[in-house]
């Protein structure tokens, strides 16, 4: 387990956590805080990537924009890193003025199956000079074959890596252990993993990943994330630091971050709830956690029984409107039965 | 009408949204397919095309340079990129051109909107099907509500009815929707997403719209919007407002279904259908003002 690289999403992915209000200070901090801690690349922006703020997947307190501005100005030693979703933003409106400001590495994503929707925006990023990793979403949806298939797509559009996201947190190890080995085996370029903590898995998933060949973990400070969290990145690198590899990252400086700046971003402690382990079982996107919860109490009707009917109709990213449907359907069901 | 004088049009792009229309040019009363014209010899629409005796080409546009006469009007369903090539080349034929790209060459068209107008200019652009599906519903809005501030469009497609182009073209494709938006509803502020939605057996094309209104009147916005939706019927005939509009979070939100006429992809396939629907109804708008010019000639 050598060069292994870090990709800090705490920003990005716990900006989910708290419905994307994370004021500019709180931004100015942490940005401060954790530059040259020896994480490889700070994401920063909206939970479902640049341009992504909206009525369908929530507003954010700071516009991208500043939030960009703002880290730029205090990663001095770290890349500023987006996140980027085709369909959500564009290159004109969005992704060419975040270079403008000084984005240095790009991670545009799609569903797991949906590669070829990135070709453009890779290429695009390429062009412009600037570091580029595809992102595969929810890869438990699929079979590792096809993923293999969809990573290649990626590579030959010139991404420098490509990440797996268990967007769900559904992952048991055998899954993880066999779609890395698969991966790293057939791809000329780097794999990372992104783990979410549903099952209580993210830590020992990402290590897993590691033990199979994948060189980049994708995780946040405190696991603070969307839903039950995600793989907490201080975690991994005192499990490693305990396995004698040194990672190259400033542990102390990591805790100091999560104790003293990620808690206060937190609205609450990361745990795992029934909702969370509902996410994992159904394998509903983990951003859901948040709009499931309040669909279910607007309609009074059962969180769980929301996660099954979403999960049967394989929800994707994005899909928040789909909710409020299932939960009228499912309180006109209530309804019927109550008068039956 | 003359039923037995009809014009004729070529299609250029024989992919989902070229062999839809195949198919739906094969039920209409007056245009004729003179051409189906593409680069890819195995698709599945030249094989199509040929089966009900229709002529084909893999020159693409090359074919309608060398016999001019095949058609009046053109279908582009090839990809942005390309029409930008075939655009000047059509102009100089003389063509009535529908582009079903996100070019935004020619003049952006919703039907519902603005046919009468769009008929007065050589290249008609469809915008995309978001823009096709929302933009009607957004200009509701606005002539209801004019203070709107904002308003939002999310399009959630399957993803076995996004073909290459689709995929290929998805910059254009926000672009092109964003800006019809804006431009025919006149909101100062406005939002595109676009989802592709692999489950299987694939959904129907879903369309959520979101507009910021201060004080909603729920009752008259749902009165026009009903009124709006009967319209876009009378030529999609899978058009339906599935709920909405209801005022949640201070936002109004409307979704919108398209049920394909399951012509050439399955009706899961409302966006293929609604701007193939489109630019079907543009090309019989053409033809019959065409035919009656030749009445009086």
């Amino acid at each position: 387990m050598n060069n292994i690289r870090f990709f800090d999403s705490t920003l990005r992915d716990g900006s989910h956590a708290v419905s994307h209000k994370i004021s500019a200070e709180q931004i100015r901090e942490y940005c401060e805080n954790i530059d040259g801690a020896g994480l490889y690349t700070v994401i920063v922006g909206h939970g479902n990537g640049i341009g992504a703020s909206s009525h369908q997947v929530g507003f954010s307190a700071v516009s991208d924009f500043e939030t960009i501005s703002i880290a730029k100005q205090a990663l001095k030693k770290t890349r500023l890193g987006i996140f980027f979703i085709p369909g959500f933003a564009t290159i004109k409106d969005d992704l060419e003025p975040a270079i403008k400001l000084g984005v240095d590495l790009v991670c545009v994503a799609s569903h797991c199956t949906e590669a070829d929707t990135t070709e453009q925006y890779i290429r695009y990023l390429n062009t412009c000079g600037k570091e580029v990793y595809g992102v595969l979403m929810m890869y438990h949806m699929t079979t590792k074959e096809r993923l293999l298939e969809e990573a290649i797509k990626m590579q030959s559009y010139g991404a420098q890596g490509v990440i797996i996201m268990d967007s769900a947190g559904a992952s048991i190890p055998l899954l993880v252990s066999d779609t890395i080995k698969h991966l790293v085996k057939n791809l000329k370029i780097p794999v990372g993993f992104h783990a979410h903590n549903n099952l209580g898995m993210a830590v020992a998933n990402s290590l897993i990943a590691l033990e199979n060949g994948a060189t980049i973990i994708d995780g946040t400070l405190r696991g603070f994330g969307a839903g039950a969290g995600n793989c907490q990145i201080e975690a991994v690198v005192t499990v490693l630091k305990k396995m004698n590899i040194d990672a190259g990252i400033d542990l102390y400086k990591l805790m100091d971050v999560s104790d003293n700046v990620v808690t206060k971003i937190m609205k609450k402690p990361q745990e795992i709830d029934s909702i969370g382990l509902m996410g994992g079982l159904t394998g509903v996107f983990s951003v859901y956690a948040l709009p499931i919860k309040r669909a279910a109490e607007k309609y009074n009707v059962d969180a769980r029984d929301i996660y099954v009917e979403v999960g049967k109709r394989k929800i994707v990213g994005g899909q928040e409107d789909m909710i409020v449907e299932v939960a009228i359907e499912l309180a006109k069901k209530k309804q019927l039965s109550n008068i039956n | 009408m003359q039923i037995n004088n009809k014009i004729k049009v070529a299609i250029i792009g024989t992919g989902n949204i070229g062999s839809d229309l195949l198919l739906k040019i094969q039920k209409s009363n007056v245009i004729t397919c003179g051409l189906f014209a593409g680069r890819n010899a195995d698709s599945a629409g030249i094989k199509l095309a040929k089966e009900i005796g229709v002529p084909t080409s893999f020159d693409s546009i090359g074919a309608i340079e060398q016999d001019p006469d095949c058609c009046e009007i053109v279908f582009d369903a090839t990809s942005a990129k390309n029409h930008i090539e075939h655009a000047p080349i059509l102009k100089q034929l003389g063509k009535f051109v529908i582009d079903l790209t996100p070019s935004r060459i020619g003049k952006m068209c919703i039907p519902v909107i603005n046919a009468e107008e769009a008929l007065c200019s050589q290249n008609i652009n469809l915008v995309t099907c978001g823009g096709q599906a929302c933009v009607p519903l957004a200009k509701v809005i606005m002539d209801t509500h004019p203070e709107t501030t904002y308003i939002e469009i999310v399009g959630s497609i399957a993803s076995k009815s996004a073909g290459a182009g689709t995929r290929a073209n998805i910059e254009e494709y926000m672009q092109t929707t964003k800006q019809a938006l804006e431009k025919f509803s006149g909101v100062p502020e406005a939002k595109v997403i676009l989802v592709f939605n692999p489950a299987e057996p694939p959904v129907l094309m879903h369309n959520t719209i979101y507009a910021s209104i201060a004080n909603p009147n729920i009752q008259l916005l749902k009165e026009n919007i009903e009124k709006m939706a009967e319209l876009i019927r009378s030529y999609v005939p899978g058009y339906r407002i599935t709920y909405g509009p209801i005022v949640d979070r201070g936002r109004v939100v409307i979704t919108v279904q398209v049920i394909g006429s399951g012509d050439f992809l399955p009706f899961y396939a409302g966006n293929l259908d609604i701007i193939t629907c489109a630019a079907v109804q543009m090309a019989e708008d053409f033809a019959k003002k065409s035919l009656k010019n030749k009445l009086y000639e």
